[in-house]
This record gives C-alpha cells, sequence and structure tokens, in this order.
C-alpha cells in the first residue's frame, strides 16, 4: 500500500495542482509564514551570524554523535529515565507497545511528534488495542479527519476554517456549527482537557537531546505538551538519533534560529526542560520516563560525509514554506511524513530510494531552501547528489554502495541519451550540424505533451548564433 | 576606453538554438563599446541539463569540451545567470579532487555573467532612444542567489531613461523552468509558469525582461500558449536584456 502511494507522486502532484481551492490556501499560508519569519531577521548580519552558529553547534554535535548519544544515555539514566533503542519503526512500535503493556496503559495522549508519524505509531497502537489520542491543535485536528499531517509544523495547514467548523460539528458532542477561529479553538481544547487526566501515559516528541546533562527540551505553544509529558503517570518521548546537542548552552541559540524560522516567533510559549521523573519532594510529573532513539536509516546518512549534512536539520519547516513546489502541491502528495525539500533529501533515506526515487528531482532548484535554512544545509547540493545516486548503480565502477535503493532511476535508455547528448555537445561538427532537428534535445524529453500542456514548442531560429557570428565577422572582415 | 580589452562570448544552446538575436545583440553592445568579442565556434552547452540530472560523467566530458573552446586568459561573458552559474560554481566541485581541478579553477575564475560585464566592468552608459514603456523583470534564481547579480537588471532598467520598471506579484519566485524539471514535473511546472505569467499580466507592463532564455523559454513559452485564448487579447512579450538594451539604444528591431 506504501510503496504505492510514494510511487504515484505524479498523479497525486496532478491531482493537487489541479486543486485551486487547495493551491490557493497554501499559498496564502506560506506567504504568511514567509512574512513572519523576514520580521524575525531584519538584520541580516545577526541572521549570517547566528545560522554560522547554529550550523557549527550541528555539525559538532554530528562530529560526536556516537559518543554524545552513549553520554546522553549514561546522563538520562542517572537521571531517572529509561533509555531505549531502536534500529527500525517496528522496533521502535514494539518497544512502546511494550512500556504500555507493562503498565496497562488503554490510552495515550500524545504531544507533538513526528517521529511517530514517521513509525506510524497510531495506527500500530490501535492495531493493538490501545487508543492514542493526539492533543496538539492541529494534529487533533488531522487525526479527526483520519488524514496525515501536510506540513511539519503546521499539520492542519491544508484545512480551512469551514472544513474544520464541519469537522468538529460532525465529531465532538453538542458542538455547533461555527467558523469563529477563537471558538474553534476553545472547542477543541474544552474536548481535550479532560483527555490529559484521563490518560494512562503520554507520548511527546523531541526537539533536542543535550547530552551533557541527559536533558530533553521541547517547544510548544498550546501547553499541550507539558500536559501530555507532566499528567500521566508515564511519558515516553521518541526521536531520531540526530538531535543531540553536545552542551545546555548550545541550545539558546539553536531555539532562536528554531521558534524564528519556524512560526515567527522570538520564543514559543513554552519551552520545556525534562530531566527526567518525578522526584521524591515533587507533586507533578510522571512516575516514569522512557526516551526511544530511532535509527531509520538515519546512520545511513550518517555514513556519508556529505550526505550527514541531512542530519543537520533542527525541523523549523521554513525550507518548506519558501519552496514554490511545496507551495504548489502541499504537504500530501510527497507522499512521506517529512514532505518539501528537506523531506526530499531525509525520506530516501528513511525509506530508500526505490520508494522516493521521484522526490529528489521534484525541485526546480531555485535555491530558496538553502537560503532559509537555519543551520545552512546545502538542500539543493544534498538533492543533486541525490539524483546521482538515483541514476546510478551502486557497486560499478568508482561508484560505491551508500544508500539503499540506490540507482532506482537507473535505465539504460536513459544513460544512452545522456552519452549521445554529451557526444553531440563535445563535438562540435556534430552539434552544428545536429542543431536543426534539435535532435540532442529532443529524446531527452519524455513526452512533447510534457513541455506542450502549459507552453507553445520553441521555434527554432532559422540562423543559429553560431552561424549569425560568423557571418557577422565575415562582414567585418 | 575599453578599446584594448577583448572578451571571449558563451552564447549558451539555448540562446544559439532559440534566441540566437539575443547573443547578436550583446554581441553589438559590447563592439559599439569597443570590445573585441571572440566566439569560439566550437561551443556548445555548459552541461547543466546533465548535471543536474545526476549524469555527472556526461556534464564532465561537455565542461572539458567547453574548457578546450576557451583557451587563453581573457574574460568569458555568459549570456545566461544559469548557466554562468554552472561553469563559475558548479564546474570546480565537478572536478574537485580530479586532475583536472586546477584548469578548471583557472576556466571557471574567467566566467563574468553578462549584466556584471556591463555594469562592474564597463560601468555602461545607456541614451535611451525609444518610446516611454512599462516592462517587468523576471530575476533567475541563478542570478538571485547563486551570482549575486539580482540588482544589476534594475540597474541597468533605471539606466534606461524611458523604461517604468513595474514590480509584479511574487516576483522574486521561481519562474518554474529547472531545465529537466519541467518535463519530469510538468504539472507543478506548469502551475508555477501560469501564475508568473498571470502575475506578469496584472502588473502594467507589456513585455518581461530577463538575463536568461532559460526562464524565458519557459515564460515566453506559456504567454504564447495563453494568446491562443481569445481572453488574452494583449500579447505579452519577453526579451533577453540584450535585446532590450540594443533596441532602445540605437540598434534596429529584429
Amino acid at each position: 500500500m506504501k510503496t504505492e502511494i510514494l510511487h504515484n507522486f505524479t498523479s497525486r502532484s496532478r491531482a493537487a495542482t489541479a486543486d485551486e481551492a487547495q493551491r490557493g490556501k497554501f499559498r496564502s499560508a506560506m506567504d504568511f509564514l514567509i512574512a513572519k519569519r523576514a520580521a524575525q531577521f531584519p538584520d541580516p548580519t545577526e541572521w549570517a551570524e547566528l545560522r554560522e552558529s547554529g550550523q557549527q553547534i550541528r555539525q559538532r554535535a554530528l562530529a560526536y554523535l556516537p559518543k554524545l548519544l552513549v553520554q546522553f544515555e549514561q546522563k538520562a539514566q542517572q537521571n531517572g529515565m529509561t533509555v531505549h533503542w531502536a534500529e527500525t519503526p517496528l522496533e521502535a512500535n514494539q518497544i512502546i507497545h511494550g512500556i504500555l503493556q507493562r503498565q496497562q496503559v488503554r490510552t495515550l495522549i500524545k504531544g507533538k511528534s513526528m517521529v511517530s508519524e514517521e513509525i506510524e505509531l497510531n495506527q500500530y497502537l490501535q492495531a493493538h488495542s490501545i487508543q492514542a489520542l493526539e492533543s496538539d491543535m492541529g494534529e487533533f485536528i488531522v487525526q479527526m479527519a483520519d488524514e496525515k499531517p501536510s506540513h511539519i509544523i503546521m499539520p492542519a495547514i491544508h484545512k480551512s476554517k469551514q472544513e474544520i467548523a464541519a469537522l468538529f460539528a460532525a465529531e465532538i458532542d453538542d458542538t455547533p456549527y461555527t467558523e469563529d477561529v477563537d471558538e474553534l479553538i476553545q472547542i477543541g481544547r474544552q474536548a481535550l482537557r479532560q483527555q490529559f487526566f484521563n490518560a494512562d501515559a503520554g507520548l511527546s516528541g523531541v526537539n533536542f537531546a543535550i547530552a551533557e546533562t541527559g536533558t530533553l527540551c521541547l517547544v510548544e505553544n498550546e501547553g499541550n505538551g507539558r500536559l501530555s509529558t507532566s499528567c500521566p503517570r508515564v511519558h515516553i518521548a521518541i526521536t531520531g538519533i540526530e538531535k543531540m546537542l553536545e552542551n545546555l548552552a548550545d541550545l539558546p541559540t539553536l531555539l532562536t534560529l528554531l521558534t524564528r524560522s519556524a512560526t515567527g516567533q522570538p520564543i514559543t510559549t513554552y519551552v520545556n526542560l525534562i530531566s527526567g521523573p518525578r522526584r521524591a519532594d515533587e507533586q507533578d510529573g510522571p512516575e516514569e520516563v522512557h526516551i526511544v532513539l530511532l535509527d531509520n536509516g538515519r546512520s545511513q546518512a550518517y555514513a556519508d560525509v556529505q550526505l550527514r549534512q541531512t542530519l543537520q536539520c533542527i525541523r523549523c519547516g521554513a525550507c518548506m514554506n519558501h519552496c514554490p513546489v511545496y507551495t504548489r502541491i502541499g504537504g500530501h502528495a510527497y507522499g512521506t511524513t517529512y514532505p518539501g525539500p528537506i523531506g526530499s533529501i531525509i525520506s530516501p533515506h528513511l525509506l530508500g530510494l526505490a520508494e522516493t526515487r521521484d522526490l529528489p528531482s521534484a525541485s526546480t532548484l531555485c535555491g530558496a531552501c538553502g537560503d532559509v535554512c537555519p543551520v545552512k544545509i546545502p538542500i539543493p547540493e544534498l538533492l543533486l547528489r541525490l539524483r546521482v545516486e538515483n541514476v546510478t548503480r551502486a557497486g560499478t565502477k568508482d561508484h560505491p554502495a551508500v544508500m539503499r535503493g540506490q540507482g532506482a532511476k537507473y535505465r539504460l535508455s536513459e544513460k544512452l541519451a545522456w552519452q549521445a547528448w554529451s557526444l553531440l555537445n563535445t563535438t562540435p561538427a556534430l552539434y552544428l550540424a545536429s542543431r536543426r532537428s534539435a535532435a540532442g534535445l529532443r529524446h531527452l524529453i519524455p513526452s512533447v505533451k510534457a513541455w506542450t500542456q502549459a507552453r507553445v514548442m520553441p521555434k527554432i531560429a532559422p540562423q543559429s548564433l553560431h552561424e549569425l557570428i560568423k557571418a557577422h565577422q565575415e562582414q567585418k572582415s | 576606453m575599453h578599446s584594448n580589452s577583448s572578451i571571449s562570448l558563451f552564447g549558451t544552446c539555448v540562446v544559439d538554438l532559440f534566441f540566437p538575436q539575443a547573443g547578436m545583440s550583446a554581441l553589438k553592445i559590447l563592439e559599439r563599446e569597443g570590445i573585441q568579442v571572440n566566439y569560439p565556434q566550437a561551443q556548445s552547452c555548459c552541461g547543466q541539463p546533465a548535471y543536474t540530472s545526476g549524469y555527472s560523467d556526461e556534464a564532465r566530458r561537455v565542461a572539458l569540451a567547453q574548457i578546450a573552446a576557451f583557451p587563453g586568459e581573457d574574460p568569458i561573458v555568459v549570456l545566461s545567470g544559469s548557466c554562468a552559474g554552472m561553469m563559475k560554481h558548479h564546474y570546480p566541485t565537478l572536478f574537485q579532487g580530479m586532475p583536472e581541478e586546477e584548469i578548471v579553477r583557472q576556466f571557471s575564475k574567467r566566467i563574468i555573467e553578462f549584466t556584471a560585464y556591463l555594469l562592474e566592468v564597463l560601468n555602461i552608459e545607456l541614451h535611451d532612444l525609444g518610446p516611454a514603456e512599462s516592462v517587468a523583470l523576471h530575476t533567475s534564481c541563478t542570478a538571485r542567489r547563486e551570482m549575486g547579480t539580482l540588482q544589476n537588471g534594475r540597474e541597468l532598467l533605471r539606466r534606461l531613461d524611458k523604461i517604468d520598471l513595474k514590480t509584479h506579484d511574487h516576483e522574486s519566485e521561481c519562474c518554474g523552468f529547472g531545465g529537466t524539471f519541467s518535463v519530469r514535473h510538468p504539472d507543478i511546472s506548469a502551475a508555477m509558469v501560469q501564475d508568473k505569467t498571470a502575475a506578469l499580466r496584472q502588473c502594467g507592463a507589456s513585455k518581461v525582461i530577463s538575463a536568461d532564455c532559460g526562464c524565458l523559454l519557459n515564460i515566453t513559452g506559456a504567454l504564447q500558449k495563453q494568446q491562443a485564448h481569445p481572453e488574452n487579447k494583449t500579447a505579452f512579450a519577453g526579451l533577453h536584456i540584450a535585446e532590450l538594451i540594443w533596441q532602445r539604444t540605437g540598434g534596429k528591431s529584429q
């Protein structure tokens, strides 16, 4: 099922671009976020210095990642947390399910966690008769509509207030239809409030894990993250292994880069630093805190120095907000947990290139994503690298195996076409002779219709620049 | 004052095939400024289509052919920001750690984009002889982000007295060309160019100027397709900046 969905990027992007209403929604939402972010970085020098620091902090953390993970485990254990390691989504689901079973948990309340989406935790738990309830307002809406998030920061950005009004009126008891946004938020909050106290366990994501102190940092605006991690008697946090920071002192720089880039806020309403379960003299907090560290392809990206930069990501979403492709097709069309430019460079490691073969080319390489990345991930460069891996089989001369699904788009016919193109453009006589038929271009175009659906076919000029200049120079001399 | 200067011109394959008048305009502007222009007949394409499609070996072969076609040390003026970016910034990356790296670096240092040459080297004066006209400007993403030539088009148009530059909605956004992207993801590319052309049509200009013929191929292709529809009665043209400058400063229009 999943494979089929992922392979169908072309048909999903066709449907998405044909949906004028949705395109309008994404356009205005992204414009809003772009403006909010821009207002937070009015000084280009400060921005340049800050992101340089952010990049250095993330690169340093990744350089020491194996050591930091061990250090984090020790510190977290000293703080009373239990640390679990998961290589695959299935392992992560089994670990979480195991904890919930031991604690006889029937309902789980969730703060926002994209890694839990990545492992499809809700579906796994549902199949094992445990109810997982999303408490982030956007996730709550998406779950109620039986959909997936379309954006990593704003999961329900694809929904209009009218759609949410209709959804709430239909799904929440005694709820009148209202399009008043404040009222809708109050309705959602009321529906959720008691759930924090009813739930036996809470699950959250992690924005940063600090190795020095064994601390989990969690940012949010709604307070649901704090309630999910402090009300229930068990708290489970799940994160990718790349979220490590070396020191607590690294945190302020990344926090300000994250919140300003993501939502245009100087700081979020809540910044949670979680250092373990409730202590003997404390009144609040869970009795148990578990942390699940997930690999799921990240160590594959880590092994290659260039691709490792993918793991610098702090999940602010600015690259998708600024991406003209994401703006046209929205998050669902990508068919992956992480959409947009960052999704196109991380998903091939999580799912393999065979499953995500259309994503590296789903960019004009305009560079907007790289420009706004707060930790300076060279996203266009990494897209280019994945395009090479996509068409090059592993194990050929000079080309080692670097990733799952490598060579997924390799076709002998395409390779030969490019070789012919290269011959044409390295042999002047051939280039001059063949230009009239534009033979060099024609067999590289999958179908003429691909170009002409929106444009006329360009006419080849009667005389080329080569010929015109030659005539011009002869006339002069 | 520039009579001793000589440059080599890289026309780009798109100009060679589809917009040769842009190349001729550039040539004549440069010659009028007293520059001796060398146009190696052995030049073809910068190699970008293969490079962005993941075919690095093929791109390298084509790159080396261009390097061989441009011996000497004179500046190489390139008629497109995108191809200039390929030759200036991506060639050294492509040959990193290879025996040819140093030769490639020396070649890449000679690359200068056409509008940058007009402004930074020639500081060209333009005497606008044309009628008052409103135009829009499309800056290619490469010019904007990779070549730092974002303001050049604006500055050159400012030096044409009777040109009224109109800004269009989402001016800084990509037109949706992206080379082979336009045919690999035709629906997304079409959506982008439709938004771009709609914004252009609404800004009050009657033509769009660009220093990048890749973008122009896409934008003018869409504009012409739309003109076939009865509701788009007004023609909206697209022109390389060299052609506009040549036309308005004494040269004849094609």
